[in-house]
């Protein structure tokens, strides 16, 4: 189990490679990365993450445990970001490693889902000076239902 | 005393991230119906019981929680990870 709650900016897919390095007698390898989105269409000029520390790191590490349970993984990694990023940046990953593919796919979903409505973390969009706090999304909820 | 600590709009609203207070309450609602008393910042805020979260020592939980044991209350709107 790897959790890093941080400010700095992080690259994917070295940190796929040191996960998976350590991996040995894996069949499958799942990894899901969140950016934010407008780098383009300059729709944000950037975002702000809020987080509630000591707090977050112990909801990570719940909502891990409890995949570990749940299904037959290897290994999981959570990286989650705060403060300020640009749009383009990452913001957060999973990866999860299993023998089997279905494993992987189910615990990164599960990873998703929960860390998006349990983990303490709040964002905000800014755009032209002004920012706007996004709420969570009606079917947030729901899909944690999906799992019990 | 009990810390208050507040995120994301209810922080910029109230206009604090933390405070430490004194309270009589014995469970959350109890705590909220008093806040709304002080300052009409806090009745604002904590207006709509459907918009925002409590955790007692840094864990969630719900109005009707007691907090003799709280050394802690974060109230926040729902989390916005992932």
């Amino acid at each position: 189990m790897h959790i890093s709650v941080q400010n700095e900016f992080f690259d994917f897919s070295k940190e796929v490679e040191t996960f998976s390095s350590k991996l040995d007698n894996i069949g499958a390898l799942v990894t899901f990365t969140g950016i934010v989105r407008g780098e383009k269409s300059k729709t944000l000029d950037y975002m702000l993450i809020e987080h509630y520390p000591g707090m977050t790191e112990t909801q990570i590490k719940l909502i891990v445990e409890e995949t570990f349970k749940r299904w037959k993984i290897c290994d999981a990694l959570v990286i989650h970001r705060y403060g300020k990023l640009e749009p383009g940046e990452p913001i957060m990953m999973v990866a999860t490693a299993s023998q089997h593919r279905k494993e992987a796919f189910e615990a990164a979903e599960y990873l998703m889902d929960y860390l998006k409505s349990r983990a303490p973390f709040w964002k905000k969009e800014v755009l032209n000076g002004e920012g706007n706090w996004v709420k969570a999304g009606s079917g947030d909820e729901a899909a944690l239902r999906r799992w019990s | 005393m009990i810390d208050l600590i507040y995120f994301s709009w209810i922080r910029e609203r109230i206009g604090k991230s933390s405070e430490s207070i004194e309270t009589g309450a014995s469970t959350v609602i109890e705590l909220i119906e008093e806040l709304k008393k002080k300052d009409v910042r806090y009745s604002e805020v904590f207006s709509d019981l459907g918009s925002f979260r409590v955790a007692i020592n840094q864990e969630l939980t719900n109005f009707d929680a007691p907090i003799t044991e709280a050394k802690e209350i974060a109230f926040f709107p729902p989390m916005t990870g992932g």
